[in-house]
């Protein structure tokens, strides 16, 4: 018998992997990414000629509470009809038993890939705006993220920004059931710390779930079941760091960078990522809001102004103005004596 | 500010001003009588434009309807000194008054809070 090499094995092993779309109206076209519950590809839609992303289980989560999850997952995402949430199309089981969901394929780069590239300051909070309204929608819905990374936020081609990835997505208000439900392992970098000891599936208070950097204490310490609408807003705030400095918020590079960022955006960044909850904004709308102000040259609700702020900005926001009226009352003396 | 605000701010600082540039014409009469009136006539046209700025975005409308506005009431202040037997002081009203129009016609569209900002 000849003994296969490890590098057969692996080709074989991902032409397992492969899901079969045979009778459907997909045709993969190739993976874009792989993660700890399932593989994305990059896929057609015969039926409506256009090319989707589908998200498949993976093949060894089958039989597992996975496939509930996963179409409760693809249920959420569905509930979230907002220009700022990836939309889907599809769900269903395959030939071979897997399920999967349809969604739209998003052309764009991720927001950490985007930021990597020079940008006013106003460009980058007005993005980090719609990032905002997306999961402030959400918190309208009472479903929280959980997740909220730069890895997990696309920017398309037009500035038009979709949050994904709400595998770890919570609904409130249905505490026990959304838990079990909803909160699962979402294939990339999300950080899982399983402590219940059980099955390792179904989450519990305890298990920690999210993306260190960019987790709210709470939600580190694994308070599952305290979690609302300002464990997304710590990590919103988490990413307006991102967006500011380039740098997660506890890389020592930010230091510098963060320090140059205007003390009304730090005041920001602080008051969002505040320790204890309750000194946070209250929800994503609050923080867009405060962003808003901001590039209004207004009072942000972070930041207590001196009255020289005050007049500094105000000078600054009319400068235009006041520059026009000063010429026109100098030129109007000067004429005046040039004329007598 | 609301761009009616802005308007009334504006026009009232210019026309203030405008009176106050009376001080170097004693001739001119009482600064008391002429200022007054010179920042009512800043405040009215700063008012106009500010409502029509809050209803239309553009700039150049703006600062057509200020120019007009400042001249029409400039002219208002002229034929008031023609009837009160007073110099008229074409130049030195009208044409101050019709650019401080344009001035707040300009600041009404270009800052201050409205349904078009």
């Amino acid at each position: 018998m000849t003994q296969l090499s490890d590098r057969a094995l692996s080709r074989l092993q991902s032409i397992v992997d492969v899901p079969d779309f045979e009778g459907t109206r997909y045709r993969i076209l190739s993976k874009i990414a792989e993660g700890g519950m399932g593989t994305v590809f990059r896929a057609h839609d015969s039926s409506l000629d256009r090319e989707v992303a589908l998200k498949v289980m993976d093949d060894s989560l089958q039989e597992t509470q996975f496939a509930e999850r996963m179409q409760q997952e693809a249920q959420v995402i569905a509930r979230l009809e907002h220009p700022g949430i990836v939309p889907i199309h599809d769900v269903g089981i395959l030939p071979d038993g897997r399920m999967f969901y349809a969604m739209k394929l998003v052309q764009g780069e991720r927001l950490d890939v985007f930021c990597q590239t020079a940008r006013a300051l106003p460009e980058r909070l007005r993005l980090f705006q719609k990032i905002c309204e997306a999961v402030a929608f959400a918190h309208a819905q009472n479903i929280i993220h959980r997740d909220l990374k730069p890895a997990n936020i696309m920017v398309g081609a037009f500035g038009e920004v979709l949050v994904m990835d709400w595998g770890l997505a919570k609904i409130l208000g249905e505490e026990k059931a959304s838990e079990t439900r909803m909160a699962m392992p979402e294939p990339g970098a999300a950080f899982q710390d399983k402590t219940d000891g059980g099955s390792g599936l179904a989450t519990q208070v305890g298990a920690v779930l999210g993306t260190p950097d960019y987790m709210a204490p709470e939600q580190a310490r694994g308070e599952n079941n305290r979690l609302d609408q300002r464990a997304d807003v710590y990590a919103l705030g988490a990413i307006l760091q991102f967006v500011l400095t380039g740098s997660h918020p506890f890389q020592k590079i930010e230091s510098q960078a963060k320090d140059k960022a205007p003390k009304r955006l730090q005041a920001i960044i602080r008051h969002a990522m505040a320790e204890p909850r309750e000194q946070r904004y209250a929800n994503a709308s609050e923080l867009a809001a405060d962003i808003e102000r901001f590039l209004n040259d207004e009072t942000v609700t972070a930041y207590r102004d001196n009255p020289f702020d005050k007049i500094w900005r105000w000078l600054l926001r009319y400068k235009f103005l006041i520059f026009i009226v000063l010429i026109y009352m100098i030129v109007r003396v000067l004429l005046f004596y040039l004329m007598r | 500010m609301t761009k009616v605000v802005i308007g009334i701010v504006v026009g009232a600082i210019l026309g203030v001003f405008d009176g106050m540039v009376a001080l170097l014409t004693p001739e001119a009469g009482n600064i008391w009588d002429i200022v007054p009136w010179s920042s009512l006539k800043g405040l009215i046209v700063g008012l106009i434009v500010g409502f029509y700025a809050r209803k239309v975005s553009n700039l150049r409308g703006g600062v057509i309807l200020g120019l007009v506005a400042g001249a029409i009431f400039a002219l208002l202040v002229v034929l008031g000194n023609i009837a009160g037997g007073l110099p008229p002081y074409w130049i030195e009203i009208m044409l101050p008054g019709t650019i401080v129009g344009g001035i707040v016609g300009y600041a009404t569209q270009q800052y201050g809070k409205g349904a078009t900002a």
